[in-house]
């Protein structure tokens, strides 16, 4: 299966802190893929390398196969929607349209008109005078009637209301249904990728802590009640998160065969659990030591 | 035609959710061979899900031999389950409703019939494995 998206190595720094660091990924072809982490954890460094508004400071990205921004036809194949959808407050929703046309070769009129009549969207109307909903609406039109292979949204419903997230990923899907899309989304809230995202990467303090196809992810993690004394673990177990009681001990463990062990009662995760167990372990990870102070 | 609804809690796989709503209304005669499924467009317009979800589904459809694809049309069932015509199914019931009668008698609430009825049914399953 061909990547749309390969990094290898990759970071940015920005002064003396990475902002992303060691980043390993390859997002496959036909993904909707959801990047999610807590904010500040790169998730915005990271399209912004892809759509290549950043240069990497180490390691390399390709995307379709080639560096970001890398000529004119690789700008057209990449559609980018920034965080809060940006668009031209003074400007109206045809002006919008009209400028699309303008600025990109292989701009589809008819889709981009149809849209925003299904939308119900009055073309006079400025969009600093839309809501939320409508502007957000407005973007992802501006970003699909480019024809892109590649959709790249940076928290496209973080700033919706659930009514417009709806509508909005609806609407996303409607077109990766229709068209030959592969899509990158970022979000920090697991709910909106539990629809709509097949490939999952989790994003904390600059690391990639986890990558891959959500189904698979799901059928590889496990919750495991068992007694508090239970002796050593099985090897081919990762402890993602443990916690006791007096009697009992929880863990969340990634294991790709099947657990028969009696001593442990087995559930399947939800991937709010995972995603949540992954960041909980990130934070832990980059906690200072304590006790370990002044050694070098 | 049917509608598919999803349960994002409930641990199973969305694609297995629909799989299993298309099984529900096979046996329960509300789909017979010949309907046409839902288009992939109007679950991912009602669902807003990824479409990819709802092609895994079908195609897992296809492969259990319950329903296949006509090109530009859409997807069609292709069995009907002779056990879910009401003649069976009514008696069966009659049966069952008798039996729920005695439960309630025993003194067993919903969530006892469930757990015996579960138990019952995955020994049963094991038993036959073995």
């Amino acid at each position: 299966m061909t990547a749309v998206l390969e990094a290898r190595g990759l970071g940015k720094r920005y002064g003396r802190s990475w902002a992303l660091s060691d980043c390993d990924l390859t997002i496959p072809a036909g993904r909707v893929a959801g990047l999610v982490g807590p904010n500040g954890a790169g998730k915005t460094t990271f399209l912004h390398l892809a759509v290549g508004l950043l240069a990497p400071t180490a390691g390399t990205i390709e995307v379709l196969g080639r560096r970001p921004a890398q000529g004119a036809d690789q700008l057209a194949q990449v559609g980018f929607v920034a965080q809060d959808s940006p668009t031209y407050a003074g400007l109206s929703v045809s002006d919008h349209l009209h400028l699309g046309a303008w600025l990109n070769p292989g701009w589809d009129d008819e889709m981009a008109d149809a849209r925003v009549e299904s939308l119900g969207l009055d073309p006079q109307k400025k969009a600093g005078r839309l809501s939320g909903g409508q502007r957000a609406q407005l973007a992802l039109t501006l970003a699909i009637a480019k024809r892109p292979r590649l959709l790249l949204l940076d928290e496209p419903v973080a700033s919706l209301d659930p009514l417009a997230r709806r509508d909005f990923l609806r609407q996303l899907m409607e077109a990766v249904a229709e068209q030959e899309l592969s899509v990158v989304l970022s979000s920090h809230l697991v709910a909106d990728l539990e629809r709509t995202c097949d490939y999952l990467v989790v994003l904390v303090d600059s690391r990639v802590q986890l990558a891959g196809d959500v189904e698979e992810l799901l059928a590889e993690h496990h919750r495991l009640v068992g007694p508090r004394n239970g002796g050593r673990l099985p090897g081919g177990w990762e402890v993602i998160e443990e916690s006791h009681t007096e009697r009992q001990r929880t863990l969340l463990v990634r294991c790709s065969n099947p657990i028969f062990d009696p001593a442990w009662s087995v559930e399947p995760v939800s991937l709010e659990d995972l995603v949540l167990a992954y960041m909980a372990r990130g934070a832990r990870d980059v906690a200072p030591p304590t006790g370990l102070v002044g050694l070098p | 035609m049917i509608e598919f609804h999803l349960d994002t809690h409930s641990g199973l796989a969305p694609y297995l959710q629909i799989v299993q709503q298309v099984r529900r209304a096979l046996r329960l005669g509300l789909l017979a061979e010949g309907d046409q499924l839902p288009t992939v467009r109007d679950v991912v317009a009602r669902l807003a899900i990824n479409p990819n979800t709802v092609l895994k589904a079908y195609r897992e459809l296809e492969h259990l031999g319950l329903a296949s694809p006509r090109a530009g049309i859409g997807t069609f069932v292709t069995q009907s389950f002779s056990d879910a015509s009401p003649a069976v199914l009514r008696p069966l019931r009659v049966e069952l409703e008798r039996w729920l009668a005695k439960a309630r008698r025993a003194g067993l609430d919903d969530e006892s019939v469930e757990a015996l009825v579960w138990d019952t049914l995955h020994s049963s399953t094991a038993e036959v494995v073995a």
